[in-house]
Order: structure tokens, then C-alpha cells, then sequence
């Protein structure tokens, strides 16, 4: 098993980083009913495992026993019907899903599966009617439609189920979703607070900890948590005991970025960026974002320029970026950029040395 | 074992007025209304104004003591934004609902005009081709039917359905109307708020008494009953001043990796950048040593980004962007780039 699910908190009471938080939360279900929930924040800040334990919180141990299931729905809309697909992860008190997944269809999966859920309420022991929790994951890449139809579901089904939303900017959900549920802000961890992490695990697993090593990883991974265990285990596996000196390894896409941004600042010629193109086109084969990409790519290329230019490129970083999401090919749009950023840096060499 | 169910109504619903005399501030509208109510005549109706101030609970409170809860349902016909609402509904269920004529018969102390009403929330969400089929049904069953529109901003209403109905526009609610309301919700929850903290929520919510009882029972269930106004301040996402000045400084450092690393932080901390955008905005329209054309300079490409982000672009290449953007301008330096080729 991976650290990273090995070491996964279970309870609110044991989790490290968001300790706030969990009271909060524990506070908040322990009058046995709980309000719709909003968890926004950065990826790797530990959104969802906060959500398991607040649902083992709420349920006991029986929601970690998940079954995956795929679903089939047949959706009566208008004039036709539709079929839709959709792989769920559900538990005897929650189901969890992806309904960005079916794409432009996602409005019919968000009220199909409401109804669906208010339909058989679970029973407690005690024969009272209880409510089942759904988990929405990326509810910010929901299509606009969707999330308003959302929004009177949730008030007209709030006895029979309670909805846990999880996404990574709470910008793109709309505010009346974000107004019908209490916002919980989850920040990406620090970096004192990644090392303790670290250390954690280090003892749990009875390795000898150089200082400054946690230190070390903690500060290649962006303040991410779950990357900083990734990349601690690598390097146990790489190299134990561990030195001081040991070299982190950063992720592989990473280092073929950075050989891109070192390939366009040495020469600016449309030959080049033929041979990056070639490049780009491997990372998006290898199912890399393109905004990712391109994000990177402009933290490759700020580091190496002066810093009159950065503005202008980091303007048409964001317009590019813009227009990529706009469009539909994600490599028109990288290329286009790159092809800016060499006339303006070429501008620039010319206007400098002549 | 599972949660029992309890009570959860959101205080929103619990303590929305039920009576049009009850609905705070909105005088005008309420005098006119009331007159309605004794006369049992009421034209179509066109409310508007922003969020929370008591549009819907008006609608409502009307339909209800006009009818009674017996009548209600079949005499008052809700549709929302949520609802499906297009062409092919205005055609079929708004009209023969529209169609169907009532009696007149009376049920207890409600006056029960010979009419039904259609209540149409967040109308300004309907499409242009819908509005425009409902303009003959307006006035093909008007004997037998009411419509009551409710919008936020009435230009998206068109102009023949807007001139066919009575206008009432609400005001926002005042700091002291909300404090009112909160501190009368307060004494009834049991809970305990401090005036600081009760100008916080004013502050927070901006005249929109939902927002602010919204604000109110999230930070009630997570913090108990004695709030805060840092506990609103967590509640409602708003984010704190001392990380939007610190943008705001860095900016003005005229450094970028400066404001590159402030930018990386905010995101990491998880705010939400259309909400920074927003704020960073309240503060810098409120500064006496920025020059005008600096300002104007700053908020075109706020706006800018406002829009990129609504279509869904990266939040952290927006925000650096405003933020190289507006030390640009602070700092004076060359702004435009020489455009596309």
C-alpha cells in the first residue's frame, strides 16, 4: 500500500494538518444532522480525506466498506431518451461521483441520482428515517446548467440527503450553490506543517531522518501533501539509509518542461518550434493537462528572464491560457504562446545587443 | 448508527415573513400591496431589485393571504430558474394552467379573487424567445390570470412584458432594518452576538438579508452559540483584509517576484480569486493617492479577468496577471504590448 493511503488520517480526531477544521467539523455533526457542505482549496490539501472522516464521523466505520458500481441511467428528456454511464463509489450511507465525467449530459445524472437517493431513504435501527450523503466531486467543472438545477434539488430533497461538494475553486461554482451550503475553506499546508507530516511517517516506519531532508522534500512540493509523500517514498525506495546530499527526484514532466523552456530560450527560429511542438505533443499524449503545461512553462521561463519582460509574457500566458479553454485543441494554443514568447525575447535579445 | 433527523430548516425559510405588512423597509411597496390585499384587485406585478431583500417572500406572502393555505395550491403556480423554463414550457404548462378559469367561492377569511396567479422567480434568467411567447398569454387570460415576475436586473426583462405589469422596485436594507432582524433571530435562536460582531455581518452581507442570516446559522452550527465576528468572517468566505493589503503592497513594491510569490500563497491558501479580485477592488476604488487613470488602468484589467475567469480560465494566470497589471500602472511604467499581429 501506498504511504499516502497507508497513512491517510481515518478520524477527524487524528488528522494532522487541518486540526481546526476537524473540531469544527466534529462540532458540527455531533447534533447527529449536518448542513450541505462546500470544501474548496488547492489539490493535495487534503479535501477529501477531511470528507471520508467526517463521514466515518457521522456513519461509523461501515462507510468505508465502498463498492464501485457502474450505473446505468435511462433519462427521460423531452422529446428523447438518453443514456448515461456514470462509475460510482457508494457505501451503505454515501455514494460518491464525478458528474463532470458525463460531460455536456451532466444535469441529468446530478437530478437523476438526487431523486433516486430520495426515493429509498435508509432506515436506522430505530426505524427512523435517516438521510444519505452524496459526494460531489469537481462540482466546479459542473456546467452551469447543472449547477442551477442543483440548487433546487438540494432544497427540495434536503430531508432525505445532504450533499458533501468538493472542488478545487469555489469561484466557478455559482454563488447561489455556494450560498445554500457552509463554506469550509481547506488550505494547502504549510511547509513546517508538511515536515511534520513527514516526520510522522518517518517514525511510524522507523527511518532515520536527516534534518533538513524533510525540509528538503517539503519544499519541492508545493505545498502539496500528497506529492511530498510521493516523492518521500520514491526516495526511500531509492536510496536508504537516506544522505543529506540525496537528490529529490521532481516528476519526469517536470524535467521535460524545463528542457522545453531551455530549448526556447537558446534559439528562436520556427525549426525550434517545430522540435517543441514535437515535445508538447508528447507531454499532452501522456495525459499532462494543458493548462498545467502551460502554467509550468511560464514558472520555467520567469525564472530565467529579466524581469521588464516578465510582465508581457505573463500577460500572454494568462490571455493564451484564456483562449484555451475557449477553444478545443489545448496544442494551438501552448504553440501559439511559445511562438509569442520568442519574437518578444528575440525582440528583446535585438533591442539589447544589436 | 445513522442521524436521527431533526428540524434542519434553514432560518432563512423559518423566519421568512408570512404577512405582506411584515416584510422589512420595502414602505412604498407594502402600502401599495396592502391596498391590493383589501381590494382583492391586483394588476400584473414586476418586482425587482437585488438579492435578499424580500422579492420572493413578498410574492409569496401575497399569494398565501390572498388564498389561504387550502386555495394555495391550486390557485398559485411557482416556477423558478431550477424549473425548466423554456419556450416549450411556456407554451404548454404556463398556458393551460393559464387557461383554466376558477370560481369564486370562498374559503374562511381569504379573500380569493376569481384569479389565479403564476409566480415566475428569477424571470431575468428567462430566454428571450420565452418572455416573448408569454407577452399573448399575458393578455389572452388576464381576466382569469396573474403573472408576478421577479428579477434582479429589469433590462433583462423585455420591454412588452415590463410595460404590461406594475413595477416595484426594492431597496437594498439598511444597516439598521438588518440589525434589527439579526438581533430579533439572535434572542430567538438563543444566540450571542457582540455589536462588533453585528457590524461585521452588515458589512459582510451588503444589504442582503439572506446572505446575512445564511452567514449567521453556518458560523451558529459550527462555533456554538456565542459568535465572533473572526468566526462570520471565516463562515462567509470573505477573505481577511491583511491578505489583500498584502497584495495590494506588493503591487505597489513595484517587484514582481514579489507579487509572484504573494500571488502563489493567496491561491495556495485557497481563496477563491474572483472574490480577491472583488476586494482588491473595494480597496484600491477607496485610495486617495492613486490617480484616476491609474485606477481606470487597473480595473479595465479586472474586469477583463473577471470574464476570463467566468469562462474558466486559470486562476493563478489571472491573478498575476491583475497583479502584474496593476503594478504596472502604480509604478508607472509602459503599459500597453504592442497587440496581436
Amino acid at each position: 500500500m501506498l504511504w499516502v493511503d497507508k497513512y491517510r488520517p481515518r478520524s477527524l480526531d487524528k488528522v494532522i494538518v487541518h486540526q481546526d477544521v476537524a473540531q469544527n467539523l466534529k462540532k458540527l455533526v455531533s447534533e447527529q444532522d449536518c448542513p450541505h457542505l462546500l470544501f474548496y482549496g488547492p489539490s493535495g490539501a487534503g479535501k477529501k480525506t477531511l470528507i471520508m472522516a467526517l463521514l466515518r464521523q457521522m456513519f461509523g466505520a461501515s462507510v468505508e466498506k465502498v463498492k464501485v458500481e457502474n450505473k446505468n441511467w435511462k433519462v427521460d428528456a423531452g422529446s428523447r431518451t438518453l443514456d448515461l454511464e456514470l462509475t460510482t463509489l457508494s457505501s451503505t450511507h454515501h455514494v460518491e461521483l464525478n458528474p463532470s465525467d458525463a460531460g455536456f449530459q451532466d444535469r441529468y445524472i446530478v437530478q437523476e441520482i438526487i431523486k433516486e437517493m430520495a426515493k429509498n431513504r435508509p432506515i436506522d435501527t430505530k426505524g427512523k428515517k435517516g438521510f444519505k450523503v452524496l459526494v460531489l466531486n469537481e462540482v466546479d467543472k459542473l456546467s452551469r446548467e447543472a449547477q442551477h438545477s442543483l440548487r433546487r434539488t438540494m432544497e427540495k430533497y434536503s430531508a432525505s440527503c445532504r450533499l458533501i461538494l468538493c472542488c478545487n475553486s469555489s469561484s466557478k461554482v455559482t454563488e447561489a450553490v455556494r450560498s445554500r451550503c457552509l463554506n469550509v475553506r481547506i488550505n494547502a499546508p504549510k511547509e513546517e506543517e508538511i515536515v511534520d507530516v513527514l516526520e510522522f511517517i518517518g517514525r511510524k516506519e522507523g527511518l532515520q531522518l536527516p534534518s533538513g531532508f524533510a525540509a528538503r522534500i517539503a519544499e519541492k512540493s508545493n505545498r502539496s501533501l500528497r506529492r511530498a509523500i510521493l516523492s518521500f517514498e520514491t526516495c526511500r525506495v531509492q536510496q536508504y539509509p537516506f544522505t543529506n546530499n540525496q537528490l529529490i527526484p521532481a516528476m519526469d514532466w517536470e524535467v521535460y518542461v524545463l528542457e522545453i523552456a531551455s530549448d526556447i530560450m537558446k534559439e528562436q527560429s520556427p525549426k525550434r518550434l517545430f522540435q517543441v511542438r514535437g515535445k508538447v505533443y508528447e507531454l499532452l499524449s501522456n495525459c499532462i493537462p494543458p493548462e498545467i503545461i502551460l502554467k509550468r512553462l511560464l514558472f520555467e521561463l520567469l525564472k530565467k528572464l529579466d524581469s521588464e519582460l516578465k510582465h508581457e509574457v505573463c500577460h500572454w500566458a494568462a490571455y493564451y491560457e484564456h483562449r484555451m479553454r475557449l477553444g478545443q485543441k489545448a496544442i494551438f494554443h501552448i504553440e501559439a504562446f511559445v511562438a509569442k514568447f520568442m519574437s518578444i525575447y528575440k525582440g528583446f535579445l535585438i533591442s539589447t545587443f544589436g | 448508527m445513522a442521524p436521527l433527523l431533526q428540524s434542519s430548516q434553514p432560518w432563512v425559510e423559518k423566519y421568512r415573513p408570512r404577512q405582506v405588512k411584515d416584510v422589512a423597509h420595502q414602505d412604498e411597496v407594502v402600502r401599495v400591496l396592502t391596498n391590493t390585499l383589501e381590494t382583492a384587485n391586483c394588476p400584473h406585478m414586476l418586482f425587482y431589485g437585488p438579492p435578499g431583500t424580500g422579492k420572493t417572500t413578498t410574492a409569496l406572502a401575497i399569494a398565501h393571504e390572498l388564498y389561504g393555505p387550502e386555495l394555495y395550491k391550486s390557485r398559485v403556480l411557482e416556477l423558478n430558474a431550477s424549473d425548466d423554463r423554456g419556450i416549450n414550457v411556456v407554451r404548454t404548462k404556463i398556458k393551460n394552467f393559464a387557461a383554466v378559469a376558477v370560481g369564486t367561492q370562498r374559503h374562511g377569511n381569504y379573500p380569493c379573487p376569481p384569479y389565479k396567479i403564476i409566480i415566475l422567480d428569477e424571470a431575468d434568467s428567462m430566454t428571450e424567445d420565452a418572455q416573448n411567447a408569454l407577452r399573448r398569454t399575458m393578455e389572452t387570460y388576464s381576466k382569469v390570470t396573474r403573472f408576478f415576475f421577479i428579477c434582479n436586473y429589469i433590462s433583462r426583462i423585455i420591454e412588452p412584458l415590463a410595460s404590461r405589469c406594475a413595477k416595484f422596485r426594492f431597496k437594498p436594507l439598511t444597516d439598521e432594518i438588518m440589525n434589527d432582524r439579526i438581533a430579533y433571530i439572535c434572542s430567538a435562536e438563543g444566540l450571542d452576538l457582540d455589536p462588533e460582531a453585528l457590524s461585521t455581518l452588515s458589512s459582510i452581507s451588503q444589504g442582503d438579508l439572506r446572505r446575512a442570516i445564511t452567514y449567521l446559522q453556518g458560523a451558529a452550527r459550527l462555533f456554538g452559540s456565542s459568535i465572533l465576528s473572526t468566526d462570520l468572517v471565516t463562515v462567509s468566505g470573505v477573505i481577511p483584509e491583511e491578505v489583500v493589503q498584502a497584495l495590494y503592497s506588493t503591487c505597489k513594491s513595484g517587484n514582481f517576484e514579489l507579487a509572484e510569490k504573494e500571488v502563489s500563497n493567496v491561491i495556495a491558501e485557497g481563496y477563491p480569486v474572483s472574490q480577491i479580485i472583488s476586494q482588491l477592488f473595494d480597496l484600491i476604488v477607496g485610495l486617495d493617492d492613486v490617480s484616476d487613470e491609474q485606477k481606470a488602468r487597473i480595473f479595465k484589467k479586472m474586469g477583463e479577468a473577471d470574464k476570463c475567469l467566468i469562462d474558466g480560465a486559470d486562476e493563478y494566470l489571472q491573478l498575476l496577471d491583475v497583479a502584474s497589471n496593476a503594478m504596472r500602472a502604480l509604478c508607472n511604467m509602459p503599459l500597453e504590448f504592442p497587440s496581436e499581429f
